[in-house]
């Protein structure tokens, strides 16, 4: 049961999943290991507002989950119910094939990082950590053992005897994660558990938790609305929008391969371009625009001749050149604006029909404004959705 | 320096009508109560020479001649028919036949025409040591005579402090009473205050402020008013015995007035916002998730309670019933209007002694044993929520 003997097995696994996963980002992961937490047609009503509605969700063992989306998406109400703070109005949620609506949360086995921390503040931080074991009814030797080894995993044993007001936002954080890791539950929970640390700390703390999740082999849930922390930390990223997920995929797919207008837009910037399906190919289409111009785009959902559609183009994957290149896709268009951004250069492009974003590497020429520009990209990197 | 001088008188003169208000009518008043209860004139004012010849007597001798002739030079000079008055009670206090003698004595030095020799002439107890004793203690200006006697203690005829006998230890006994009292109000305002905070903090919108507001408008009401409709409710015919004789739940009516139950059940309905306000005070401090959190940790509702919500709420539960057991002491209204013979508490003896007897050392000293208790009570509280872990 100690926790720095388990990682090893579990590191390699995780790890050639996750190379696997990259490797073949177009197959729709829907379960990848053992399924181990089911959210089975999900219904929460608060009065006559529905939160969550008809919900399915699979959680394999050991995956990293996010569920992201803006405030009042269902998301956080789905993991309070996952964690027992509140019911499903209807539907059944199972834990390694049990339903355990009817268990109490005290009964549930389930570590929760909130994002105000929770730490008692009457207790020191080695009081808070022991506190779960102490409700497990363990003995004092071995409670004081597992206590410094989930303080030095998070290097905080040095401050055992403080108290939690004398930490700092960042260190309360870290032992607000030994708590709920020591008693080693099945499944941790974490509600936006970095929303009030400052930037740097929580890029920090986003690998450190990464980290763990990989050494301890740990099922995490985890409910954030920033983007990029749910990208660089996740196995696979639900997008929730009105108690529905939109998409659930990796962090690629959910990048790349929008399904939805909602999850293209949310997740990072992207261009929007309205069109009109002329023609569809095995997994490409071809779309007229407003302007008369053709592109030939990647499909990720099904879609017919003569529907009307978006084009969602990524920023950065346009190219930009006063020549006209050979690339499938070209828009002419000129140069409205260009910023300097430091990492990136950006450049607003104008033509008639439709504005568009491009994202050039710092390296790149510039382009002064009211240049004629051409505005090149592949197949593949746009993508058909269905409005 | 030069700058922080006019700025520091500007501020004293904000501050005057606070500071002569304080000193008038908080300050003086208590202080003069408690001078009260131990200065002790009314024997010296009218004796200045005798208390001169007195002070080189040996204590245990007979009266010398000198000390006859002082007393009766003293004693011939008082024209104020009340101050001798309060001497004679002063000097019978502290022994038994002081005020026939001295009403005996004082009619023969009247008799301008067949004047005394001595006072031993006039009657042969003013030969005996034990009434020289008795004023020459009464000279003292100061005496813990009614400090000692609010704890039902006295000085013997040694000078040593002892206790008075049963028929006289009726403070004590009071004493023990009131704070018996306060400490039921304060266990049953814990009992019904601290769930209904607990609740009342829990709830948001206008079920909280309905909660809150069904506390408060009692306290905005008169206390007397409250009082009296305790009176009402309570009464053999009153309200709660018809409901429950209607009821079928009792047959005879039960008697809830002029009984401990009465008064108990009145102080506890009157004190209730004092423990209610500050746990609940303390209650919405309390981070909502913290509860939350101890169940995901694996603690079972009781549990949680016992570890998180109780050390964190004892500090408002402490406050409230410091509030409640010090304002229960000094209760009077309520056990006078509700509460029978045997439920009277110190205040009624402190108002007998002012108003009824007119024995204000007795009045003061009583005060000063009230005071000295809560100010021991608040000491203790002070002590125990500065070392409470957990505060910032």
């Amino acid at each position: 049961m100690d926790p720095r003997v388990k990682p090893e097995d579990d590191e390699s696994e995780v790890c050639v999943r996750r190379r696997a996963s990259f490797r073949q980002p177009a197959e729709v992961m829907e379960h990848p290991l053992a399924e181990f937490i089911r959210f089975d047609r999900i219904t929460k009503f608060y009065g006559s507002l529905c939160v969550v509605e008809n919900l399915d969700l699979g959680i394999g063992k050991g995956e990293f989950v996010s569920l992201l989306g803006p405030s009042g998406s269902g998301k956080t109400t789905l993991l309070m119910m996952l964690a027992g703070f509140e019911q499903p109005t209807s539907g059944a949620i199972l834990l390694d094939g049990a339903a355990i609506n009817a268990v109490p949360t005290h009964k549930r086995d389930m570590g929760v990082v909130f994002q105000s921390y929770a730490l008692f503040p009457h207790m020191t931080v080695g009081e808070n950590v022991a506190f779960p074991l102490q409700m497990r009814g363990l003995g004092r030797a071995e409670i004081a053992g597992r206590v410094k080894r989930a303080l030095d995993m998070v290097q905080l044993s040095a401050l055992s005897e403080r108290r939690p007001s004398q930490l700092s936002g960042g260190q309360q954080q870290r032992v607000a994660l030994a708590r709920a890791l020591v008693f080693e539950p099945r499944v941790v929970l974490m509600d936006e558990p970095l929303g009030a640390l400052d930037k740097q700390l929580r890029e920090q703390m986003q690998l450190d938790i990464r980290d763990l999740h990989r050494r301890l082999g740990l099922t995490i849930v985890f409910v954030t609305h920033d983007q990029s922390e749910a990208l660089t930390m996740s196995d696979r990223v639900a997008v929730f929008n009105r108690g529905r997920i939109e998409q659930i995929g990796t962090p690629r797919q959910v990048y790349d391969e929008p399904a939805t207008r909602f999850v293209a837009e949310f997740i990072g910037e992207t261009n929007l371009v309205e069109g009109v399906v002329e023609a569809v190919e095995g997994a490409e289409a071809t779309v007229r625009l407003s302007s008369g111009a053709r592109i030939v785009s990647a499909v990720s959902a099904p879609v017919a001749s003569g529907q009307p559609v978006y084009l969602s183009i990524r920023p950065e994957r346009v190219d930009l050149s006063e020549t006209r290149g050979e690339a499938r896709n070209v828009l002419e268009t000129q140069v409205a604006d260009f910023v300097y951004q430091g990492d990136h250069l950006r450049v607003q492009l104008q033509n008639d029909a439709h504005p568009l974003i491009a994202k050039l590497g710092r390296r790149s020429r510039e382009f002064p404004p009211g240049t004629k520009v051409y505005a090149a990209f592949s197949a593949g990197d746009c993508r058909v959705i269905a409005p | 320096m030069t700058a922080a001088t006019p700025r520091t008188v500007r501020s004293l003169l904000l501050l005057a009508p606070l500071l002569v208000f304080l000193l008038a009518f908080f300050v003086w008043p208590l202080f003069s109560m408690m001078s009260q209860s131990v200065s002790d004139t009314a024997v010296l004012r009218l004796l200045p020479r005798s208390a001169e010849v007195l002070a080189g007597w040996d204590r245990t001798s007979s009266p010398t001649l000198p000390m006859q002739q002082a007393l009766m030079e003293d004693l011939r000079a008082v024209d104020d028919d009340q101050a001798l008055g309060d001497m004679v009670r002063r000097l019978n206090s502290a022994r038994s036949g002081f005020r026939t003698l001295m009403g005996k004595t004082t009619s023969a030095l009247g008799d301008t025409d067949n004047p005394p020799a001595d006072l031993v002439s006039i009657d042969k107890r003013w030969g005996k040591p034990e009434f020289w004793l008795a004023i020459a203690d009464a000279l003292s200006p100061l005496t813990d005579r009614n400090l000692l006697a609010a704890l039902d203690l006295g000085r013997n005829a040694a000078g040593e402090i002892e206790h008075l006998p049963a028929d006289q230890s009726v403070n004590s006994v009071i004493l023990v009473r009131t704070f018996w009292i306060a400490a039921l109000v304060t266990f049953f305002c814990a009992a019904i205050g601290y769930p209904y905070a607990i609740i009342a903090a829990s709830l948001s919108g206008w079920k909280r402020d309905l909660m809150l507001a069904a506390v408060l408008l009692p306290l905005w009401t008169s206390l007397l008013v409250r009082t009296a409709a305790w009176f009402i409710l309570l009464q053999e015919q009153g309200l709660i015995n018809d409901l429950l004789r209607w009821l079928h739940l009792i047959d005879a009516p039960l008697s809830l007035i002029f009984n401990r139950t009465g008064v108990i059940i009145a102080m506890t309905h009157v004190l209730l916002p004092f423990m209610v306000l500050p746990i609940y005070s303390v209650l919405i401090t309390i981070p909502k998730n913290l509860m939350p959190a101890a169940a995901s940790l694996g603690a079972p509702p009781l549990r949680a309670f016992l570890r998180v919500l109780l050390p964190l709420s004892l500090r408002g539960v402490a406050s409230g019933g410091l509030l409640v057991f010090i304002s229960a002491i000094g209760y009077y209204i309520t056990p006078a209007l509700i509460g029978g013979p045997g439920d009277q508490m110190i205040s009624s003896i402190i108002a007998f002694y002012a108003t009824g007897s007119a024995n204000w050392g007795m009045a003061g000293a009583l005060g000063v044993v009230l005071l000295v208790a809560t100010l021991l009570l608040y000491s203790v509280y002070a002590r125990l929520s500065a070392d409470e872990p957990g505060r910032r």
